[in-house]
């Protein structure tokens, strides 16, 4: 029997629409949905005459992302046109970026195992525009809606250094952290603002001798969990492949498949690639684009902390678990709020279990983010010390943030309110506690007996009190003096 | 009465009619008597508007009753290519892939001439999309040379330099890539200005070669042009490569026009003769002699890679075209196959149908230059030579303030004459390219009459953005000779 290693291959090609007020090369708004064709103009339809003029913003922002990807920022960038034919593209040419990106040769680094990072290279980022849609629910023929047409899209190209579904899958998300952090997207997959095409092969070595795979190109993925399954698919199947045939790279062509999400399989869409030809030049309406080394600087200095930096330093500085900091890291408003509260005086792990807990929660509920819940990180650390310091239990942190999302009062006034604050008055409680004794002496003789119904007995006695108190006594003390009574 | 209104220069009938002694109506009303009675002959036109400008000629004339300020071009009747956008009429470029299409939007200098108070009164003929030397290339009209119908008029803005010249119009607008604008000015006896690329909009223009376009004036006289220049020149954010008037102000275009240039330098080359008719180079040495008269000076200087700017101009502008063009594909508007198998006849079958003969030669020319393995020996080479021509330009006016060539290597030709030999139709355009490819302006003036009483031109070319000396110095040789006054009499 011989032997079979199987190592699985990734590169991923990722779409990003940049997250700006209009298209990239005119004034049309930029919105998800909505009537055919009606957020359109002469440039973005192409009309004859219209000329192209870059959006500056998208511009700043895809600078913005190189950077945060550690890619080198050109000084002179230029545009070209693609051309191709196909009806959702108006001009026939896709304005792009060819041999002078505006930005190449970067890194991102991608949480693995817990607690390490992976690095993978970035080839390159450029900008270009998107095409519109073709629609095929019309009888004998389709429509086409440019809405879309003209969206600023940012296209990052990652080297072939991933070598499973859950590191493209990481990948993804980590970029997709990024983005949101920096403001350049919003990321939303529903929304088709974020697009995957990975690109997969297996390198076998067989009886000692090492054989790749073609290439498989798996097209237009728009969630996670699609593109993590279909990486996954493709490793099994080509592998199955490879045994049955012995098709190698050299004797394959590149392959193009899409994903059938409800089959969990790819589909097999163009074997040989195409002799394409897109008779790229450098399109003579639009000027290049000459940055200063001053220019770049001023955008480095506009980054925040980046997300795993983030994660990897509450884990050391904070001492929380690797899970918690990926859920604050998670969305940048709420690390924000997590780091106000702590430096508000908040202990890090009371705010962490209110953010993520309590916070977290109120938001899905809301079908909100924690940004729009109207939580600030003054209430949050105010709520984290009122529990350190015993005035209310941690149960109550929920309510009262609940409370907070509705009013601008503070957290204690909400305690006060919601009648939160523990009674931790030792001759207060004691009084409840003498009550509840003449009150139950059949549970008071259990206790004292001993043995198996004792401990049932105390808790029992112990609910009583609470009962009495309307749930805000402090428990440690009315166990401290139940204590005292019965030794 | 008409035919005196219409003898008047731009300058003189529109201050007429700001002051009220002569009517826009009335202005307009001559346009198209002249109209009647010369496009059947002429043939310039695509489209007139004679309801609309009527009725934009009286709004302008109850301003001006009214006392209210009025434009630069008040009541003028003006008419323009017809590869500018406008939302009145249909906008062709001279094929019948665009016959039927109607622009949502007006061109850029359309909306100047609009603000201006001018009226617009029609759409003038070409070579399909700017491609041709004749406007015999036009896929809806032919349109003939008003010195004799016999000849073209020129091209590729062959309707625009027919209609000024046969009073069809007071002015009109031309679009120049590799000498639109000159050489039919020049075939037709009138003035033709390309201005410095980037000095007036592009936005709204039909492109042809979008590194090389411009847009600028054919007019009677030299003033008359700066008179346009004062309404067409300047920034437009809807157009990228429109030049910051910080960089390069916007002068007025008139102020100094009377005053010539003392000193006057004139650069000759060698290169810029080669290959012209005997009675265009005399015509063109006569021209340089009255200006010598006036105190000019002559230089020779050297042009060692003009020659090759045709063949550069070829691949740069097709190779532009080809990608240009592609938008035009029975999809999205314009002629549609009429029963399309699948979407790729849709494209190739109205496309097929419709494009005329040179139109496709181009489109395949540039395709070519522009594919993988190609690019580098022709479309790169091509950019390399239009750097090298750019710097034989500033070298050359290093020695001199302008340079004088010929427009054409001859007078406007017989109708057919080169219409099978593509390469000689190419070289008419021979001095005039070289202009394009650097970007400068370049105008084109009458400086004489060959044996058949047909007009030579005189091409004069300046630094980039100096068309207000360039106007003085094609204003110093029309003020001492009458050339420009002489009017064809066979139509």
């Amino acid at each position: 029997m011989s032997s079979v290693e199987c190592k699985v291959v990734i590169g991923l090609e990722i779409h990003v629409q940049l997250l700006t007020k209009t298209k990239m090369f005119c004034g049309c708004a930029l919105e998800f949905a909505g009537e055919p064709n009606s957020r359109v103009c002469p440039v973005c339809l192409g009309l004859p005459g219209s000329l192209p003029v870059m959006n500056r913003k998208a511009f700043e922002l895809s600078v913005m992302a190189g950077l945060a990807l550690n890619c080198k920022i050109a000084n002179f960038t230029k545009w070209d046109r693609k051309s191709y034919y196909y009806p959702d593209l108006p001009k026939n040419y896709q304005i792009s970026q060819y041999d002078l990106p505006f930005s190449e040769h970067g890194f991102i680094e991608i949480p693995v195992n817990s607690g390490d990072a992976k690095r993978i290279r970035i080839t390159r980022a450029h900008l270009e525009e998107d095409a519109g849609k073709n629609v095929h629910t019309a009888g004998n023929f389709s429509q086409v809606d440019l809405n879309r047409a003209g969206t600023p899209l940012l296209e990052i190209v990652t080297e072939p250094d991933m070598n499973s579904g859950s590191e493209v899958r990481a990948l993804a998300i980590e970029l997709q952290r990024i983005v949101q952090y920096l403001g350049v997207s919003e990321a939303s997959m529903q929304k088709g603002q974020m697009r995957f095409e990975p690109n997969v092969n297996l390198h076998i070595i067989k009886d000692g001798k090492e054989y790749k795979t073609p290439i498989t190109e798996v097209k237009n993925l728009n969630s996670f969990r699609a593109l993590e399954e279909s990486v996954n698919y493709e490793h099994s199947r080509q592998l199955e492949e490879f045994l049955a045939t012995g098709k190698t790279m050299e004797m394959g062509n590149k392959s193009t498949r899409g994903w059938d999400a409800d089959r969990g399989v790819t589909v097999l869409q163009r074997e040989k690639e195409e002799a394409h030809d897109y008779r790229y030049f450098p399109d003579p309406d639009l000027l290049p684009v000459k940055l200063t080394d001053e220019w770049i600087e001023d955008m480095r200095s506009k980054l925040c902390e980046l997300p795993l930096q983030k994660q990897f330093r509450y884990v050391k500085e904070f001492k929380l678990s690797e899970y918690d900091a990926g859920v604050l890291t998670a969305e940048r408003a709420v690390a924000e709020l997590f780091e106000g509260a702590v430096e508000q005086g908040g202990e890090p792990k009371r705010v962490c279990n209110i953010i993520s807990q309590a916070g977290l929660k109120l938001a899905n509920e809301a079908g909100r983010s924690m940004a729009e819940l109207n939580i600030d990180a003054e209430g949050v650390a105010a709520i984290a010390k009122m529990v350190e310091a015993n005035e209310i239990n941690a149960g109550a942190a929920g309510a009262i943030l609940a409370e907070m999302t509705k009013t601008d009062k503070s957290a204690k006034a909400i305690a006060e309110e919601l009648n939160l604050i523990q009674k931790s008055d030792a001759s207060e409680l004691e009084g409840l506690v003498d009550a509840v004794i003449a009150e139950n002496p059949q549970a008071v003789d259990d206790v004292k007996s001993g043995g198996k119904k004792s401990k049932a007995a105390r808790g029992f006695l112990m609910g009583k009190v609470m009962q009495k108190a309307k749930g805000q006594a402090n428990p440690k003390i009315v166990s401290q003096i139940l204590a005292k009574k019965f030794g | 009465m008409s035919d005196e209104l219409l003898s008047l220069s731009c300058r003189k009938l529109t201050e007429l009619i700001r002051r009220g002694e002569v009517s826009s109506r009335k202005a307009v009303e001559a346009v198209f008597s002249s109209i009647e009675k010369t496009e059947p002959v002429v043939g310039a036109y695509l489209s007139t508007f004679i309801d609309e400008s009527l009725e934009r000629a009286d709004e302008i004339d109850s301003k001006i009753a009214a006392g209210k300020k009025v434009g630069k071009l008040a009541g003028l009747p003006i008419a323009v290519k017809d590869n500018m956008c406008t939302t009145f009429g249909a906008t062709t470029c001279g094929s019948k892939i665009l016959e039927n299409f109607h622009a949502p939007y007006n061109a850029a200098v359309i909306e100047r001439l609009l603000a201006e108070d001018a009226v617009i009164v029609g759409k003038l003929n070409m070579d399909e999309f700017a491609m041709g030397s004749s406007t015999e290339n036009s896929g809806l009209k032919k349109t003939v040379n008003p010195w004799d119908v016999n000849r073209v008029p020129g091209g590729s803005s062959g309707g625009s330099a027919a209609a000024v010249a046969s009073g069809m119009c007071m002015a009109a607008l031309g679009s120049d890539t590799g000498g639109s604008i000159r050489q039919p000015a020049s075939f037709c006896g009138v003035v033709g200005l390309k201005p410095t690329y980037g000095r007036v909009s592009r936005y709204g223009l039909v492109a042809y070669g979008s590194s090389l376009d411009q847009i600028g004036p054919l007019t009677r006289d030299v003033a008359d042009a700066g008179l346009m220049m004062n309404v067409i020149a300047g920034h437009d954010d809807n157009d990228s490569t429109s030049v910051n008037e910080k960089i390069a102000p916007v002068p007025d275009y008139l102020e100094n026009i009377e005053k010539g240039i003392e000193g006057l330098t004139i650069g000759v080359a060698p290169q810029f003769h080669a290959g012209a008719d005997v009675e265009v180079l005399s015509a063109i040495e006569d021209a340089i002699e009255v200006y010598k008269g006036l105190g000019a000076k002559v230089v020779e200087i050297d042009m060692p890679h003009i020659d090759y700017s045709v063949a550069a101009y070829y691949v740069i502008a097709t190779a532009e075209a080809s990608s240009n063009l592609a938008r035009f594909d029975g999809v999205h508007y314009g002629h549609r196959t009429a029963k399309p198998e699948d979407y790729i006849e849709v494209y190739s079958k109205s496309r097929a149908e419709a494009f005329g003969t040179e139109v496709k030669r181009r489109i395949m020319l540039g395709t070519y230059a522009l594919s993988s393995g190609y690019y580098d020996a022709y479309y790169l080479k091509a950019l390399k030579v239009r750097s090298l021509i750019r710097s034989d330009f500033t070298g050359a006016f290093e020695k001199c303030d302008c340079i004088m060539t010929p427009v054409s290597p001859t007078t406007a030709f017989k109708i057919g004459e080169n219409i099978d030999d593509p390469l000689k139709m190419y070289l008419s355009d021979i001095y005039t390219i070289g202009v394009n490819l650097a970007g400068i302006p370049g105008i084109s003036i009458p400086c004489g009459f060959d044996g058949n009483d047909l007009p030579v031109g005189l091409q004069i070319l300046t630094p980039a953005f100096t068309e207000s000396k360039l106007l003085r110095i094609a204003r110093m040789f029309e003020s001492c000779t009458e050339f420009h006054k002489r009017r064809p009499q066979k139509v």
